[in-house]
C-alpha cells in the first residue's frame, strides 16, 4: 500500500463526514407521532422525500460519495457480468440446439420424406417387375420403411407434446402401417397372380402421395422454420451486454481518476483489479460472440444451404424416378394438357423434376466450396444427363408400343435408366454427407466459441465488483 | 302428479318472465330488428320478381337436353343393334392406321390391365409387361387382320370413365374394354355388334346379410367404378325408388378391381359391375361371392369413334369370323379366359345373333 494516511482528504473538510450518515435517523419518528387521518400520504411523501434528504445529505460528505460510488460501480459490473452470462447462455443454448437439435431434426423430417417416396417407388417398381421382384429391390424398399420407422420414433420424442409437428408425426405413424399393409397385400396377391394385386398397390401410392408424402413435407418444412428460428436466436449481437460493458468501464475509469484526482495515487489496486476484469470479460464476449457468429454463418452458407438445395434435388430426382415408373405403370391412362398439346401426365410430371433437379444440381455446384463437396454433385450431373438419353429411348420405344423393350429400358439390369437414378441417388448421398460434415464442424467451433463465457464472465464479474468495492473501502478506511 | 305437473309450469311461467323482463330491454332494438327483416323481405321479393325471366329459361333448357335424352332412350330400345353392316371394305381409318410407317405401324388400342382373365397382367408370366386376357385375344385377332401382325398393337390401359374421351380425342383407334353398349354411349362413340352377353350383379362377402339387387341392400354401402353402368343403373334407380334410399352409392373408384380392394378392407359392404367382372373379382377371393341373379341384360361391343365407318364394319366382320371360327374363335377364347370364371356353359354369354340396324 503506498498510500499513507497522511495525505488527507484533500478537497472539501472530510472530517465531519462520518458523522451525518447518522443524523438521518431522528427526523424519521417526527412524521410516524403524527395522529388523525391525515398521516398516510404525508408519511409517504415524507418518507420519500426523507430518503432523498438522506441522499443529498450523504453525497456533501465524501465518504457518503464513496460509498454511493462503490456501490453504483459494483452494481454496474455485476450488472455487465450477469447480462453477459445471461445473453450468452441464450446464444450458447441456441447454438448448441442449431446444432443437436434442430439440424438433426430437420435432417430427420427429410430423411423421413426421402425413404418414404424412396419406398413408394421401389415398390412401384417391384409392380412393372412383376412376380419376380429382385432382391435387391425388396431390401432397398424394406430398409426404407425401416428408415423411416426410425427417424419418425426420434423425431417424435424430439417434438413438443400438443405441437403441429407432433401432431403430423403422429398422423405418419399411423399411416405407415397401414400402407405397408396395402403393400404386403399386394405382394401376396402378385404372387398368386391375381391383378387385384396392382389395385392394392395404386390404393398404397394414393395414400403414399395424397397423405403421407404431404404430411412428410410438412413436417420437413416445420423443422426448417425451427432451424432457422434457432440461428436467428443465436447470432444476433448482444447489444445490452455490451452497452453495459462499456458503461462499467468507463464509470470506472472515471472513479479512477477521480481518485487519481482527490489523492494523487495513480492506483487504486481494487479498482485496477475490477477494470481488469471487466476488460477480460468484454473482450471475451465480443470476441466469443464474433467467433461463434462466424462459425455460425459459416455452417449456415456452407452447411444448411448446401443441404437444403442437394435434399431438394435429391427428392426431385425421386419424384421423377417414381413418375418414370408410373408412365409405364399407366400405360397412357392419365394425360394433361399443356396449351394445345397433350401429354402423358406422368411423363410431363417427370420433365418437371428433371427440371428441377437439374437446377438444384446446379445451385449445388455454385455453392460447394471444396472438391469433397464438388466431385460427387458433379457425378450426378453425369449421371442425370444419362439418365434423360435413356429415359428419351425408353419413351421413344413406349410411344412405338413395345411395351416390353421400354420396360426393359426403365427397370432393367443392364443400361437402364434405373442406373442412372441409383447413380444420382448416391452420389447426392455422398455430397450430402460431405456437407453435414462441414456443417457440423463449423457449427461445432461456432458453439464452442462460447464454452465457458457464462459462467467465466459471472465469475470475473464478481471478482470485478469485489475489487471495485475493496479499493473504494481502502480509501474509505482512510477516513475512520 | 298434479305436483309434477304445476312444476314444469312454474318453470315455464319463470323463464317466460325472465324473457319478458330480458325482453323490454331490447325492445327498440327488436323494433330495429323486425324493420330491417321487413326491409329484407322486400329486397328479396323485389328479386325474385325480376328472376323469373332467367331461372325459368334454365329449367326449360335442361327439360329440352333431358326431353331429347329420353326421346333418344325411346327411340332407343335396342343400342346393340345400332352399328353397320360388316364389310371388308377399306376406307380412311383403315388407310391411315396402314400408313402408319416403321415401328408405328400399331393398332392403338384402349384395354384394361386390372379385369382378371379380360385384359390383365399375370405377374408370375415371366415377360412383366404382356397383357393377357379375352378381351386381349380379340385385340390380337382385329390387329391381325387389319395390319397382318397379330401382335402390332400398342396397347393403352385406360380407366372407365375415360373411354369416351380417349377415343374422341383420337389417343385410341378403339377401345376393347368389356364395354356395353348403351344408348348414352352411342351418342358420342360407335360400337361394333356384340361380342359378349352379361348383366349387372351384385357381389358381396358370404357371410353378408345382402342377397341380391333388393332391399337386403338398405344400409349398405356399394362400390362401382366411376362413369360405369353400373353406377348409371344405381343412380337412376335410386332416384326412381326402386333402391332403398338408405343405400349409399357414394364410393366411385377408377377401375372396378378398385371395389374388390374396398370391399375386402370393409371400406364398403358390397359392389355392382357387370356380371362377368364380378366373377373375375370372386375369382381371386374366395371369401367373396355373387349375389343373386343379373338383374341387367348388357352387351360388350368394341368401341370406335363415331365417323370410322370402315372400321366398325370391318370389326363386324372381324367379329362374325370370330364366332363362326371353331379352332381358334370365341368359344376357345371363351375355355381358355373365362371358363374358370364363369362355368364351362357359355351359352348364358354367347351375344344373339348380330342385327345391322345402323344405315350411316
Amino acid at each position: 500500500m503506498t498510500h499513507t494516511p497522511n495525505g488527507t482528504a484533500p478537497p472539501g473538510t472530510a472530517t465531519p463526514a462520518p458523522v451525518p450518515t447518522l443524523p438521518a435517523v431522528p427526523p424519521q419518528p417526527v412524521p410516524a407521532a403524527p395522529t388523525g387521518a391525515a398521516p398516510p400520504p404525508r408519511a409517504r411523501r415524507t418518507a420519500f422525500a426523507e430518503g432523498v434528504d438522506r441522499l443529498r445529505g450523504a453525497a456533501t460528505t465524501e465518504p457518503g460519495r464513496l460509498r454511493a460510488i462503490g456501490a453504483v460501480l459494483a452494481v454496474l459490473v455485476v450488472a455487465f457480468g450477469a447480462v453477459t452470462a445471461w445473453q450468452t447462455t441464450d446464444r450458447a443454448a441456441a447454438a448448441d440446439d442449431v446444432l443437436t437439435s434442430s439440424r438433426p431434426l430437420s435432417s430427420d423430417a427429410a430423411d423421413i420424406y426421402r425413404s418414404l417416396a424412396d419406398a413408394n417407388t421401389a415398390a412401384a417398381g417391384n409392380f412393372l417387375a412383376g412376380g419376380q421382384e429382385t432382391a435387391a429391390s425388396r431390401d432397398r424398399y424394406e430398409d426404407d420403411i425401416r428408415t423411416a420407422a426410425a427417424k419418425l420414433v426420434n423425431a417424435a420424442a424430439n417434438s413438443d407434446p400438443g405441437s403441429p409437428s407432433a401432431k403430423t408425426i403422429t398422423g405418419l405413424n399411423r399411416l405407415l402401417p397401414e400402407y405397408k399393409g396395402l403393400v404386403e397385400r399386394a405382394r401376396t396377391y402378385n404372387r398368386q397372380g391375381y391383378p387385384v394385386g396392382g389395385a392394392y398397390l395404386r390404393y398404397a401410392n394414393e395414400k403414399m402421395q395424397q397423405e403421407m408424402l404431404p404430411a412428410a413435407e410438412d413436417l420437413y418444412t416445420r423443422e426448417n422454420q425451427r432451424l432457422r428460428d434457432d440461428y436467428a436466436d443465436a447470432t444476433p449481437y448482444p447489444w445490452p451486454a455490451l452497452a453495459l460493458g462499456v458503461l462499467a468501464l468507463a464509470a470506472l475509469a472515471w472513479a479512477m481518476r477521480r481518485t487519481y484526482l482527490r489523492t494523487h495515487r495513480v492506483l487504486n489496486h481494487g479498482l485496477v483489479a475490477a477494470t481488469a476484469a471487466t476488460t477480460v470479460v468484454l473482450l471475451w464476449l465480443t470476441a466469443g460472440h464474433t467467433l461463434a457468429r462466424s462459425g455460425l454463418h459459416d455452417s449456415y452458407d456452407h452447411g444448411v444451404r448446401s443441404l437444403d438445395v442437394l435434399h431438394d434435388a435429391r427428392i426431385a430426382s425421386l419424384k421423377a424416378r417414381g413418375n418414370e415408373n408410373l408412365t409405364l405403370v399407366a400405360r397412357g391412362a392419365e394425360t394433361t394438357k399443356v396449351g394445345d398439346e397433350t401429354f402423358d401426365a406422368y411423363d410431363h410430371a417427370f420433365g418437371r423434376e428433371m427440371g428441377a433437379l437439374a437446377e438444384g444440381l446446379a445451385r449445388a455446384q455454385r455453392l460447394a466450396d471444396d472438391a469433397g463437396g464438388a466431385r460427387p454433385v458433379s457425378s450426378a450431373s453425369g449421371a442425370m444427363t444419362e439418365w434423360r438419353k435413356r429415359h428419351a429411348a425408353a419413351r421413344e420405344q413406349d410411344e412405338n408400343g413395345n411395351y416390353q423393350q421400354a420396360l426393359d429400358m426403365v427397370i432393367g439390369a443392364k443400361g437402364a435408366a434405373g442406373e442412372c437414378f441409383d447413380s444420382v441417388d448416391e452420389n447426392l448421398a455422398t455430397a450430402l454427407e460431405h456437407e453435414e460434415d462441414e456443417f457440423e464442424r463449423a457449427a461445432g467451433d461456432g458453439r464452442d466459441a462460447l464454452t465457458g463465457l457464462p459462467s467465466g464472465a459471472a465469475l470475473l464479474s464478481v471478482l470485478g465488483a469485489a475489487g471495485a468495492v475493496l479499493g473504494i473501502g481502502r480509501r474509505l478506511s482512510e477516513y475512520r | 302428479m298434479n305436483g309434477r305437473v304445476n312444476e314444469p309450469e312454474g318453470a315455464m311461467t319463470t323463464i317466460a318472465r325472465h324473457l319478458r323482463a330480458r325482453l323490454k330491454g331490447w325492445g327498440g332494438v327488436g323494433a330495429m330488428a323486425t324493420a330491417c327483416a321487413l326491409a329484407l323481405v322486400f329486397a328479396l321479393a323485389l328479386t325474385c320478381a325480376g328472376a323469373p325471366a332467367g331461372a325459368p329459361s334454365r329449367t326449360t333448357g335442361q327439360t329440352v337436353s333431358h326431353s331429347a335424352r329420353a326421346q333418344a332412350d325411346e327411340d332407343c330400345t335396342a343400342p346393340e343393334k345400332q352399328t353397320l353392316s360388316p364389310s371388308d371394305a377399306d376406307g380412311p381409318t383403315i388407310e391411315e392406321i396402314r400408313n402408319r410407317r416403321g415401328e408405328k405401324r400399331k393398332l392403338v388400342v384402349g384395354v384394361d390391365q386390372n379385369s382378371y382373365r379380360w385384359g390383365y397382367r399375370d405377374p408370375n408370366s415371366g415377360k412383366s409387361g404382356a397383357l393377357e386376357g379375352f378381351d386381349i385375344d380379340l385385340v390380337h385377332r382385329i390387329a391381325e387382320d387389319i395390319l397382318g401382325d397379330r401382335d402390332a398393337v400398342q396397347f393403352k390401359a385406360i380407366p372407365t370413365d375415360q373411354r369416351i374421351p380417349a377415343i374422341k380425342a383420337g389417343r385410341v383407334d378403339m377401345v376393347v374394354r368389356t364395354m356395353t353398349i348403351t344408348c348414352a354411349r352411342i351418342e358420342d362413340v360407335a360400337f361394333s355388334a356384340p361380342y359378349f352377353r352379361t348383366g349387372q350383379q351384385v357381389l358381396a362377402p358370404r357371410s353378408s346379410p345382402v342377397e341380391g339387387y333388393d332391399e337386403t341392400l338398405a344400409d349398405q354401402e356399394i362400390c362401382t367404378a366411376a362413369g360405369s353402368t353400373a353406377h348409371a343403373k344405381l343412380e337412376a334407380d335410386k332416384e326412381a325408388g326402386r333402391l332403398p334410399a338408405s343405400t349409399d352409392i357414394r364410393t366411385t373408384v377408377p377401375n372396378q378391381l378398385d371395389c374388390l380392394v374396398r370391399l375386402q378392407l370393409g371400406e364398403v359392404d358390397a359392389v355392382v359391375t357387370d356380371g362377368a367382372l364380378a366373377a373375375s373379382q370372386a375369382a381371386q377371393d374366395p371369401t367373396v361371392q355373387l349375389k343373386g341373379g343379373a338383374f341387367t341384360t348388357e352387351y360388350y361391343g368394341v368401341a370406335m369413334k363415331k365417323d370410322a365407318d370402315d372400321l366398325v364394319r370391318r370389326v363386324n366382320r372381324i367379329l362374325v369370323d370370330f364366332r363362326e371360327d371353331t379352332t381358334d374363335g370365341w368359344q376357345d377364347a371363351y375355355t381358355e379366359w373365362l371358363s374358370a370364371t364363369l362355368g364351362d356353359d357359355s351359352s348364358r354369354s354367347r351375344p344373339p345373333a348380330p342385327e345391322y340396324l345402323r344405315e350411316s
